[in-house]
Order: structure tokens, then C-alpha cells, then sequence
């Protein structure tokens, strides 16, 4: 393992930490939704394993990975977009 | 990696931390979604394999098929379900999603794992250990991620507890371990292959356990701390088949969650540790005390019409909603009755408890989807010194989160927790549809406070009941 990607890990925990340290309990919901489309980038390590799947059963557990990713990164950005556009200032 | 790729990637990694960061204030937030979502879009355009090869331009097969079908397939599901959800449902398919990711990727490391397992060379522990840490946590998550569905869907919303459940808990725990222990340096060959499937299973039932004993009032902390279990996994993959763009994500993911947890547990003044492992509100001497304490009491009914008069004549009303709001999907009628009340020249405000409902913001996101200008909403912090000016506190369908026992009694399981002072109002009226005890199975010592009044029923049905009689009025 390059302990390059060890340092950019270290570094990445921190900056997790300081970039939420503010954010007003109003927000949870989305910031937990938001956050959780984010690790939908799982879908790319299924796109990666599958593009090189060599067994049946490779590709049929591969493919399973690609739609629940999918779905997660998708449904995740989309629900999250549904539940912002609903946070407005008072209109005078 | 060249180092165009490196300065793309770089560009993902920055637009993420934006993206959250603009989450977190109110003005921005939707923005910080979208530029999560375009971060997103970039990585995917930039995707290489790890030995360099550009994704997109290998020749088409059947697995490009397979992938092409399959995102789609995943597109349709998550559209459906984020567009059709209903809002107060929201929690469920947050869950549902963090599930979803999680199971992909324990696969994911699952199909690295079982490539390497085959093959004759053998694996760096370096690289074995993201991949059984991916498996684990990832699997853990996915079926912890459906058993908080199921539990927020009210199906086995109680607490399932039997003695000796963190003994047998802590013991698989330690077979997982264990197993994960030897498979670090055995990750080849038959043998390998076996163990590895054995972790597997345990780890998904591992999974279930965890959450089962939990009750459903700890559920937004239990998808927080999913979900932030959900990122590590991810990062551990993006070692595995070292995607930098996976590691930052994962990790942000992993970290900022696992700061939301304890800031919510900080919410409730419990340790993490009491909500994993406490099985709350199972029984144990402290609540039976506090029902003592209340023999021979009894509560004091109200009904609509009056409610609607204590409303209407008040200067100051403070609405406190909870979760029966949410179940009774009651958010736009207690818009209408805060604007007739609006109309009449009494002042209304929202005061919002960091836990209230099952999710944190749950109820913000809820008054938001029935138009409530989030500037009439204060948090609890923000209401509490001003409480005793208040006329009348309307309680919507919360419990445990205007118990007075949390200030009261030493004994409650809930002492300690800050509560909304809503007895501290000069008359309190709780909606409610019967005397159905809150999340926390005790007793709610301000039903029986003199100040208080009871408007039994369902908080749709009563609140219209409020809104005609203050419109008449």
C-alpha cells in the first residue's frame, strides 16, 4: 500500500471532522442524506470489479453491486434535492 | 497515475468538501448537494482501472452490458423511491439507500477478495485488511441498514432483548475477528475461500443483532453511525482497488458521520456506547419509581373548541411537534392553524428538539415540506430561556422530549436528557391519541401537571377540529 493514500486518508478523517463542526440540527437530516450519496461512489468499485469479471458468479455478484450502488448514489442526490428545495425563507 | 488524472482527482476531492460543507448552512444547501452531485459526475468521467486503463474506452463486452443494465436499473430504483417517498418516510429510505451502498460494497471487496483467493500469487496484508474490513463493516451496515428499515417501517419497533445478548454478540464479534485475524495472512486457496464465506455470514448477522435490541426512538443514531460505517467501508475498498476518489469519499463520509452521531447522542446526554448496548427502556427499576410517583393522579381532557380558545386569546403560542405529527402526516394542518393563529395577531413559534421524531431535523424537513419559513423555528436551546412567557404550548404528538422526569427524577432513564421546557408554559395542551407510553416505555410526568391539558385523538383529525373552531371563532 502507497502510504501516500494512508496520508490523504488521515488528512481526509480531519477535514470530515472540521467541515460538519458548525452545522445547525436543522440540517441533520440532510447533511446524513447528502453524505450518504457521497459514499454512493461505491458504485465506481463496482463498475472496476465487474469490468473485469471473469466467472459467472463474478458477474452476477458484480452486477448486484452496480445496481445497489446505483441506486444509492442516484436515490441519494435525488432525495436529498427533494428535501432541500422545501427549505425557504419566508417570502415578505 | 498521471498526473492530469492526479489534478482531476484533486478536483473531485475539493468539490465533495465543498459540497458537504454547503450542506451544512441553510442558504447553501441545496447547492452543496448539486456540487456533491457534479463532483460525482467527474469521477465517474475520469473512472481508470488500477492498472491505468481508461474504463471507457476498453472494448465493449458483456460486462460493459452488464454494468450499462445494471446503473440503469439502480437509476430507476433510487428515482422511484426518492420521488415517491413520502416525507415523513424519509428516514426509512435514507436507511434503505446507506443499506444499499453498504451491501455493494462488502461485494465489492467480497470480488476483489475471492479473485486474489483464486489466483497462485500471494496478497499483501496491506491489502487483505481493507478488503475483510470492507466486508465486514459494509455487510454489517447493509443488514443493520434493513433492520432500522423494518424497525422505522413499525415492524419490531421494540427493543428485542434475551439475557446474556451482548455476551453471545461480543462472541461472534469475536469469531469474526478471529477469522478475520487468520484470513490476513492465509488469503489464498480453498480453505481461504471458506473462512472468508463463514465471515461473510456472520458479519450480516452480526448486523442484525447489533440493531435488533435497539429501540426505535435510537434509530437516527443507529443510521448516522450506519452510514458513517458505510463511508469507512467504502474508503477500505477504495484501498483495496486503491481508487483515491473512493478513499476521500469514504473517508469524509466516515468522519463527518461519525462527528453527526455523537453530536446527536451530545443531543440526547448519552453516550454512544449506552445507545448500542443499553437496549433502552427494556424495564429496570427507575421508571416503575417515577409511576408510583404518580398513583391517584390523573390527567385533565380538554376539549377542541376550548383548546381553540386558549389559542386564539394567547399573545405567545410555542408549537412542539414529535413524532405522532409525522405518523398522523399532520405538518400542513398544523401550517394552516400557526397561519390562522398568524392572522389573529398571536405570535407562533416552533421549537424543535435536536432528537425529535426519528431522525434529527426530521421535523424541520417535515414543517419545510408544508411551507413553515424556517425562521419561526428555533432550536431547543434557543426557546428554553423564554419558556415561562409562553401563553400556551401546543405538544404535537412528542413524548420523552418534554418529560419533565428528565429534570425530575434520578431514578428515570431519561434523567439528564435536556429537555423542551414545555411546562413551563402557563398552559400546555398535548395532543395525543391515547396514553400510550413514548419510545422511552415511561411514564410522562407533564400529562399530569395541573397546567396541563389533554386533547385526546388523532393530531390530523383534532387539529382540523382547532382550525375550524379558531376560523369561527
Amino acid at each position: 500500500m502507497d502510504t501516500n493514500v494512508l496520508f490523504i486518508f488521515i488528512l481526509a478523517v480531519f477535514v470530515g471532522f472540521e467541515v460538519i463542526s458548525k452545522v445547525p440540527s436543522m440540517l441533520h437530516t440532510p447533511l446524513m442524506s447528502g453524505t450518504n450519496a457521497i459514499h454512493g461512489i461505491i458504485l465506481f468499485g463496482g463498475i472496476l470489479v465487474l469490468a473485469d469479471a471473469a466467472t459467472p458468479l463474478a458477474r452476477v455478484l458484480g452486477f448486484v453491486a452496480v445496481v445497489f450502488g446505483s441506486a444509492n448514489v442516484f436515490g441519494g442526490f435525488m432525495v436529498t434535492d427533494r428535501m432541500l428545495q422545501m427549505f425557504k425563507k419566508k417570502k415578505k | 497515475m498521471s498526473s492530469t488524472i492526479a489534478l482531476i482527482f484533486i478536483g473531485v476531492a475539493v468539490l465533495f468538501i465543498i459540497g458537504i460543507k454547503f450542506l451544512s448552512s441553510p442558504k447553501t444547501a441545496r447547492y452543496g448537494n448539486l456540487v456533491a452531485a457534479f463532483g460525482m459526475l467527474v469521477a465517474l468521467l475520469a473512472l481508470h482501472k488500477t492498472t491505468g486503463d481508461y474504463v471507457w474506452s476498453q472494448g465493449w463486452n458483456l460486462n460493459y452490458t452488464l454494468i450499462a443494465i445494471g446503473t440503469v436499473i439502480g437509476l430507476i430504483i433510487g428515482a422511484i423511491g426518492a420521488y415517491s417517498v413520502k416525507m415523513t418516510a424519509m428516514p426509512q429510505m435514507v436507511a434503505m439507500f446507506n443499506g444499499l451502498g453498504g451491501g455493494a460494497a462488502a461485494l465489492v471487496a467480497s470480488l476483489e477478495f475471492l479473485r486474489r483467493a483464486h489466483g497462485l500469487e500471494d496478497v499483501a496484508a496491506s491489502i487483505t485488511v481493507p478488503m475483510l474490513f470492507a466486508t465486514l463493516i459494509g455487510s454489517l451496515s447493509f443488514s443493520g441498514s434493513i433492520i432500522a428499515y423494518l424497525k422505522l417501517e413499525g415492524k419490531f419497533e421494540k427493543p428485542h432483548t434475551f439475557p446474556g445478548q451482548n455476551f453471545l454478540n461480543g462472541l461472534i464479534l469475536l469469531v469474526i475477528l478471529g477469522l478475520g485475524g487468520w484470513l490476513t495472512f492465509n488469503a489464498t486457496g480453498g480453505n481461504a475461500v471458506t473462512a472468508f464465506i463463514v465471515m461473510f455470514s456472520l458479519a450480516l448477522f452480526f448486523g442484525i443483532a447489533m440493531v435488533m435490541p435497539i429501540g426505535g426512538a435510537d434509530m437516527p443514531v443507529v443510521i448516522s453511525l450506519l452510514n458513517s460505517f458505510t463511508g469507512l467501508a467504502v474508503a477500505a475498498d477504495g484501498f483495496a482497488i486503491n481508487n483515491l476518489a473512493m478513499v476521500v469519499a469514504g473517508t469524509l463520509v466516515g468522519s463527518s458521520g461519525t462527528l453527526l452521531t455523537l453530536l446527536m447522542c451530545k443531543a440526547m446526554n448519552r453516550p454512544v456506547t449506552n445507545v448500542l448496548f443499553g437496549a433502552f427502556g427494556s424495564g429496570g427499576g427507575g421508571s416503575q419509581a417515577g409511576a408510583d410517583d404518580l398513583a391517584g393522579k390523573s390527567v385533565k381532557p380538554i376539549q377542541a373548541d376550548e383548546a381553540a380558545l386558549l389559542l386564539a386569546y394567547a399573545q405567545r403560542v410555542v408549537v412542539v411537534p414529535g413524532y405522532g405529527m409525522a405518523v398522523a402526516q399532520a405538518q400542513h394542518q398544523v401550517r394552516e392553524l400557526s397561519d390562522e393563529l398568524g392572522k389573529r395577531g398571536v405570535e407562533v413559534q416552533f421549537a424543535i428538539h435536536p432528537v425529535a421524531g426519528r431522525m434529527p431535523g426530521h421535523m424541520n424537513v417535515l414543517l419545510a415540506e408544508a411551507n413553515v419559513p424556517y425562521d419561526q423555528l428555533y432550536e431547543m436551546e434557543a426557546i428554553n430561556p423564554s419558556m415561562d412567557r409562553v401563553d400556551v404550548c401546543l405538544v404535537i404528538g412528542a413524548n420523552d422530549v418534554v418529560n419533565p422526569a428528565a429534570r425530575e427524577e434520578k431514578s428515570s432513564p431519561i434523567y439528564g436528557m435536556p429537555i423542551i421546557e414545555a411546562d413551563h408554559a402557563k398552559t400546555v395542551i398535548v395532543m395525543k391519541r391515547s396514553m400510550a407510553k413514548g419510545f422511552a416505555g415511561i411514564e410522562n410526568h407533564l400529562f399530569y401537571k395541573d397546567n396541563t391539558r389533554m386533547l385526546f385523538g388523532d393530531a390530523k383529525a383534532s387539529l382540523n377540529a382547532l382550525i375550524a373552531a379558531v376560523k369561527a371563532g
